[in-house]
């Protein structure tokens, strides 16, 4: 994976240093809160409902054990012992001291992290593939170009006061496992007719309050202009993107009242005139990425077949395990969602556990994914069964990936004060019912998703089943939502009528649950057979 | 480093150029349009700073006005202004603060014109924040990338 060069290590030191001297000034008084807001947002930093809540970035979802193990320790140190990971690919901690944050930041940048731009309205952590590098599909392992356009947005003079937050995605394979079309910018990297490797942008999707799936707005760009049309693509946004009104003012609304195609139109304009301003890196620079994500080093001629004679480990393995590119390996999820757990949360204990199996077993490598869970990316087939059994004993070993037990929740109101309700109990009821009913394990592919509110942080318009929380007459209140698909066939989930209350809401899930499995047909996941059926037999089972 | 003027409303409180700053007060961008024989004109937010690209050889101060300083329009009007070769006087006016000023200086701007004056001992740290820089911009920087391949 990537590592810094003296560069690197002096932009973030640097960071760290400016951001203490915010701090200093906004305890001075100097800085009013409105003033200091936007800074401490830029490094992450939220007041929440009971206290700051801190977002540490992980770019593009990759990590090694030295950093996990510093995770775990700012865990024990500076929270209650927990870490939350989040559906962005980083990970949050939910109760942190404002002194505290500089030697926070600190200890992170010693082991090249830090919390640089994870929010405010700027661009944000760039997400991909949480099984870049290993997915038998892929292309090309796009983390390299996550990494060029990691560090031309970070500190980016020009877009740090955007009107919105904006967020980017790189992907390389058909296959889409990171939403890449419900962000503000989609890339995914492709071939061309002429055998030429290159990058298709899709520009103005997003979830929200108005969610969109992004139109393809170049279908080729070449990989030595990579910033340049990025660059053309913010400029035209932060030029033109509106400020008058908070909801209207992400690049989506900016696309759509465009149309796509005017603003394509503006952007090739902004981009010709950029190419003639020599500010892209040699294609050099991409090279030296490219070289920190070479294969490791795998070894040939590993053995292909697994012993699954243990139910178990079988069941997690049909469930929780991808295919590898490289023959003997194979890719594990450890998931963050035990029946009735906190979705994405992990104790500080779980962490060192992960980082010490994939020192081990992983190559030291581990991925957040952006369902909340932990990739390791190159197991060696045989060694699984050992790394399931360590897995197992620390409450790790959950083979629920992409079911319903499978959990996407925003923190909502147990945490976040723009919430209307309460997600976590939601989703801990939810995942308690189906084990206990054992409908669960019948179910298949069922994502479920739940935001606490409009601003659909839990991606409720892409789940399978999605819950939004409303607030209605002063009561917690939830809406349910079918047929949404945040992968290739994207699509965005449509309300199935009046709300529920939270223990309604467990019901109605269960009953759109049961609709499915009375109608299925050979194969079919939940999704298919919405998509055959329709939504008529769903509202007849849950208001007829 | 800058020249001090005294602080204050109308003052400019940081200066990186050795010419004479003009002396009378900067036009609209409608008003530039409409006379066009200013030297000196104001951009606002919402003003297009292509516009004016036609009469640059003329100006010799552009004011970029910062109403709130959560609007970034200005960078860009900066840097739009500075790519095309303006060479002028690029002054930052109105709610200007420490924390912008580095990033300003790196979308060109010359001269900082805060509504409030900034305390010298932190916008002295502030202007230079960053050891390296990983883009290239309006300043003359070398990018990161231009030295690991230089
Ligand atoms: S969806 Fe709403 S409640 Fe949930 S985290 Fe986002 S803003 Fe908070």
């Amino acid at each position: 994976m990537y590592q810094y060069d003296k560069y690197d290590q002096a932009m973030v030191d640097a960071r760290v240093a400016e951001y203490r001297d915010q701090v200093r000034r906004r305890l001075e008084g100097k800085l009013t809160e409105d003033q200091f807001k936007p800074l401490r947002l830029q490094n992450g930093l939220y007041l929440q409902l009971h206290a700051y809540m801190l977002r540490v970035a992980v770019p593009y979802g990759t990590l090694n054990a030295r950093q996990m193990h510093k995770l775990a320790d700012i865990a024990d140190k500076y929270d209650r012992g927990y870490g939350h990971f989040t559906t962005r690919q980083n990970i949050q901690y939910n109760w942190i001291k404002l002194e505290e944050t500089p030697d926070l930041l600190a200890e992170l940048a010693s082991v090249e992290m830090h919390a640089i731009q994870t929010s405010g309205n700027c661009i944000r952590n760039i997400s991909s593939d949480h099984y870049a590098g290993a997915a038998a599909d892929e292309l090309v392992d796009p983390r390299p170009y996550a990494e060029l356009l990691r560090q031309w947005s970070s500190f980016h003079p020009e877009f740090l006061h955007l009107p919105r937050k904006f967020k980017i995605a790189v992907i390389a394979s058909e296959t889409d496992r990171a939403a890449m079309r419900l962000h503000d910018i989609g890339i995914r990297i492709v071939r061309n007719d002429a055998g030429e490797v290159g990058a298709a942008f899709y520009v103005g999707g997003g979830m929200g309050r108005t969610p969109m799936i992004a139109p393809c707005i170049r279908e080729f760009v070449p990989l030595d202009q990579l910033v340049t049309y990025s660059e053309a693509c913010l400029r035209v946004y932060n030029r033109h993107g509106r400020r008058d009104n908070k909801y209207k003012a992400r690049i989506k609304i900016l696309v759509h009242e465009l149309g796509a195609e005017e603003y394509a139109r503006q952007v090739e304009e902004e981009f010709a005139h950029l190419l003639t301003q020599g500010i892209e890196p040699p294609l050099a620079e991409l090279e030296r990425i490219g070289a920190y994500f070479a294969d490791p080093p795998f070894e040939t001629g590993a053995s292909d077949t697994l012993d699954l004679s243990d139910p178990d480990f079988a069941l997690w393995v049909e469930r929780n395990c991808h295919a590898h590119k490289q023959p003997g390996y194979i890719s594990a999820t450890i998931s963050l969602k035990p029946v009735g757990g906190i979705p994405g949360d992990a104790s500080a204990e779980q962490m060192h556990l992960m980082a010490q199996i994939a020192e081990l077993y992983s190559f030291d490598e581990m991925r957040v994914t952006h369902a909340q869970n932990i990739v390791l990316p190159h197991i060696r087939k045989a060694d699984l069964y050992a790394v399931w059994q360590q897995l197992d004993e620390a409450g790790l070993g959950t083979a629920n990936l992409d079911g319903i037990g499978d959990i996407i929740a925003c923190p909502g109101l147990d945490y976040c004060s723009l919430a209307n309700a309460r997600s976590i109990p939601v989703a801990q009821k939810i995942s308690e019912r189906f084990a206990a009913n054992g409908k669960g394990d019948t179910l298949g592919e069922l994502k479920l998703k739940i935001s606490g509110c409009i601003n659909a942080c839990g991606h409720h318009h892409a789940g399978h089943i999605g819950i939004l929380g409303v607030d209605r007459k002063g009561t917690e209140n939830y809406q349910l939502l079918l047929g949404g698909s945040e992968a290739a066939d994207t699509s965005l989930g449509k309300i199935t009528g009046p709300g529920f209350d939270e223990d309604g809401i467990v019901n109605a899930v269960e009953t759109a649950a049961d609709v499915y499995l009375r109608e299925r047909q050979e194969g079919e996941r939940f999704l298919d057979t919405y998509r055959r059926i329709g939504m008529e037999p769903f509202k007849e089972a849950l208001y007829g | 480093m800058a020249d001090l003027a005294t602080p204050g409303p109308d003052a400019v409180q940081f200066r990186f150029r050795d010419d004479e700053p003009v002396d009378h007060a900067a036009v609209t961008v409608d008003a530039f349009l409409d006379q066009s024989n200013a030297s000196a004109v104001r951009i606002e937010p919402g003003d297009d700073a292509r516009a004016i690209l036609p009469h640059i050889e003329q100006l010799r101060l552009v004011e970029v006005n910062f109403p709130g300083f959560m609007d970034g329009r200005g960078y860009s009007s900066a840097r739009i202004l500075r790519e095309a070769g303006y060479t002028g006087e690029l002054r930052a006016v109105g709610d200007v603060l420490i924390d912008q000023l580095a990033i300003m200086r790196r979308c060109g701007f010359d001269s900082f014109q805060p509504d409030r004056a900034l305390d010298e001992g932190d916008a002295q740290r502030a202007f230079t924040t960053w050891p390296e820089v990983y883009q290239a911009a309006a300043d003359d920087r070398a990018p990161i990338w231009a030295k690991r391949h230089g």
